[in-house]
């Protein structure tokens, strides 16, 4: 049975345009781009290449906007731990309940160890931001705020440019972790007021361990890294040649495909949510309906626990990923749905599907297919499950 | 993805006695859905023998903890009530091969959701009266309160003794810090409270000094062998188990090598390990010190007493 993966907010297939690029990197031109020889040389054309293809992905004026990391952890560490070094007398950070650890946990490491003071901004029960408490928390100590474009979880976006806008009339620098944004929306930062931009290749079929972070001309930046000139001794290291061109590859081919996410993938997303909906009661949508990344659905089924739906959807051949504590080892659901208030008779149910330009209309038939058994099959065990007698928790919309 | 047994999978997927008892007469609710583990024990109890006559399950949680219920009725149906009372958790694990240590819990909550049901028969009510803290080491499964209880009532002040005491850093180490942040938080505690001399507190300052290796005279060039025999491979697993032995045995327990057949490795458990709740851990410990020492997995598997 061929597999369904629906599980692209996790990690995507690199393209095979994107390896056969990167081939000859590793045996052929294997040289170090700094190196005075032949070798060195091409390798380095090679590399310019890539940054524009990553430049017209992102809408930037300038080559040197691009730093090159290992991860999108590794970009969002940087920016944050810069911005503390670079802005005089300001010494807080602006974030959100809803982001992903690589901001959240470096976020709690500072309050713990430099005493830092942060903001998490809340959002509500769509996952939406609340404005009003992310114009009080800046201040003219906020060093940097930390917002992402969209949620992993959920796929909500956030408007970024309303609050590049916000941060930057309180003299603070905005910077936003767009992991999950980057080849599946469009992006224009030679207009933006963003200053930075967090990014990770193997979200948009590129390989893991290559990151970019961008950085607006002018914005001044400390080096997570240090001990070689590379980068512009913005990121010391040896370039990882191969990964930056299979990134400067995937980011082309993203563009050609973003047409495809927006309307093609789209509609993949509604049909299975609009199916499962239909097929399976105490179930509903989480995030912001009006406001999501194309490829994502987040459903809450209620009265059961995800690890279950998970490897009983794994023995279908189906691949997605739940928000459950017991998939994580820990006893508390996702932080992003209980920042949500969805309860816990919901929280721990929620399932996450998230489609690529790979996927396609017989894997939303095989979900819609094997989900309702699935479902049926946990709620006959689960003890807080009474068909039909069940009041459905109606998350507020308001 | 965990490690799962194949009887776990196969309990997850086709789950024995599933479902509600219409004429229960003991009911055993455990767990919160908060916590995303909850289990309804139903029991039928004849009441002159006191036989389990049936006993059914509803469970909202993971796979292992489906799993674990249905072990548990399995288990006890047929059983009179005082000998379904002298299973423990560690039975239920057994039973399904084992669990990942993470996952334990779920046999605790099965072992405690028939004490509430026998307790519901007989018409009593049963309190939950353990406490759990955040686990440390997964190799052994200890947690926070185990470690805790063991410094106060020991009056532990080093690490070897939390080691020898509780097990925890035995094997993969790499909890090192968060136990030697409760051995410091604990002695300070001792310490303001008069039950320990403040030179004897563990100081962490002193703890993370650098170690000093032992200098290996022979190059790794010459030693450097592309496979070792299995008489190579078996002196390894024995040295290895040989360095574990005395932490066994300050809990009373013992182990011992009784065969290898490819990357299988038999033990006999002996001592107090035997019927220990945390034997499967040991067990789990035991493996994964094994496939360090070798640079390879294996599986690490318990031959019952006297076989």
């Amino acid at each position: 049975m061929r597999p369904v993966y629906l599980d692209n907010n996790a990690t995507t297939r690199v393209d095979p345009k994107v390896v056969s690029a990167m081939l000859p990197f590793f045996t052929e031109q294997f040289g170090n781009a700094s190196s005075m020889h032949a070798f060195g040389s091409e390798v380095g054309a090679a590399l310019k290449r890539a940054r524009q293809q990553l430049q017209a992905l992102l809408g930037t004026e300038f080559d040197h906007e691009i730093v090159y990391t290992g991860s999108g952890t590794e970009s969002d560490n940087t920016a944050l731990l810069s911005a503390l070094e670079t802005q005089p007398g300001r010494d807080e950070i602006v974030t959100s309940t809803v982001e992903h650890p690589a901001v959240l946990a470096l976020c709690q490491w500072l309050q713990k160890t430099r005493g830092t003071k942060v903001f998490y901004t809340p959002v509500d029960s769509r996952g939406r931001l609340d404005i009003d408490a992310y114009r009080k928390a800046l201040s003219p100590k906020t060093a940097i705020v930390s917002i992402m474009w969209a949620n992993n979880e959920t796929g909500t976006i956030f408007p970024v440019e309303q609050l590049a806008d916000l941060a930057h009339e309180a003299g603070a620098l905005f910077h936003t972790d767009a992991v999950q944004a980057v080849g599946k929306v469009p992006i224009d930062l030679k207009t933006s007021e963003i200053d930075l931009l967090s990014l990770s290749g193997h979200k948009l079929h590129a390989p893991k361990g290559i990151g970019a972070l961008y950085v607006r001309r002018g914005v001044r930046l400390r080096p997570l890294l240090r001990g070689g000139h590379q980068e512009r001794g913005r990121r010391a290291s040896t370039e990882n040649a191969p990964g930056i061109i299979g990134l400067g590859v995937a980011a082309e081919l993203a563009l050609e495909h973003m047409h495809d996410e927006q309307t093609r993938v789209k509609a993949l997303r509604d049909r299975l949510e609009k199916g499962l909906l239909q097929r399976i009661g105490n179930a509903f949508v989480t995030g912001d309906t009006e406001n999501r990344l194309p490829n994502t659905a987040n459903i809450a089924f209620e009265f059961i626990e995800g690890e279950g739906i998970l490897l009983l959807l794994n023995k279908a051949g189906i691949a997605c990923s739940s928000g459950s504590a017991c998939t994580s080892g820990s006893l508390e659901p996702s932080h992003v749905l209980r920042a949500m208030k969805v309860p816990y008779t919901a929280a721990h149910g929620a399932i996450r599907f998230s489609f690529s330009r790979e996927s396609s209309d017989d894997d939303v038939d095989r979900v819609l297919d094997a989900m309702p058994t699935v479902v049926e099959k946990l709620r006959a065990l689960s003890p807080f499950w009474k068909a039909g007698q069940q009041a459905a928790f109606e998350p507020t919309y308001a | 993805m965990w490690d799962y047994t194949d009887k776990v999978k196969e309990y997850f997927y086709n789950p024995k006695n599933a479902g509600v008892l219409e004429d229960a007469n003991g009911v055993g609710d455990v767990g919160a859905i908060s916590c995303g583990d909850a289990l309804r024990l139903m029991l039928k109890v004849e009441q002159d023998t006191e036989i389990i006559l049936a006993a059914k399950f509803q469970t909202f949680g993971c796979g292992s903890a489906i799993a674990s219920s249905s072990a548990l009725t399995e288990l006890i149906i047929g059983k009179t009530v005082t000998e379904a009372l002298e299973l423990t958790n560690q039975d239920i694990a057994d039973f399904l091969g084992g669990l990942p240590p993470e996952k334990m819990h779920c046999s605790v909550m099965g072992y405690e959701a028939l004490r509430a049901a026998i307790a519901n028969y007989k018409g009593d009510t049963w309190e939950d009266d353990h406490e759990e803290g955040a686990l440390l080491c997964k190799c052994f499964g200890v947690d926070e309160g185990m470690v805790e209880r063991a410094i106060r009532v020991n009056k532990l002040t080093t690490m070897e003794q939390v080691t020898h005491f509780t097990k925890a850093t035995g094997s993969c180490g790499t909890c090192v810090e968060s136990v030697e942040s409760v051995l410091a938080r604990v002695n300070a505690d001792m310490v303001a409270a008069g039950e320990i001399d403040a030179a004897l507190a563990f100081d962490p300052a002193r703890a993370a000094l650098p170690q000093r290796r032992e200098r290996v005279k022979s190059s790794p060039l010459t030693t450097a062998k592309p496979q070792m025999t299995l008489l190579q491979r078996i002196r390894i697993i024995e040295a290895a188990i040989e360095e574990l032995r005395p932490y066994l045995k300050a809990d009373g327990g013992d182990c011992e090598l009784v065969d290898v057949d490819g990357d299988r490795v038999m033990v006999r458990l002996s001592g107090a390990c035997v019927g220990c709740q945390a034997a499967s851990v040991t067990i789990g410990g035991i493996q994964e010190r094994l496939a360090t020492k070798l640079g390879r997995p294996l599986r690490v598997i318990p031959v019952p007493p006297g076989h």
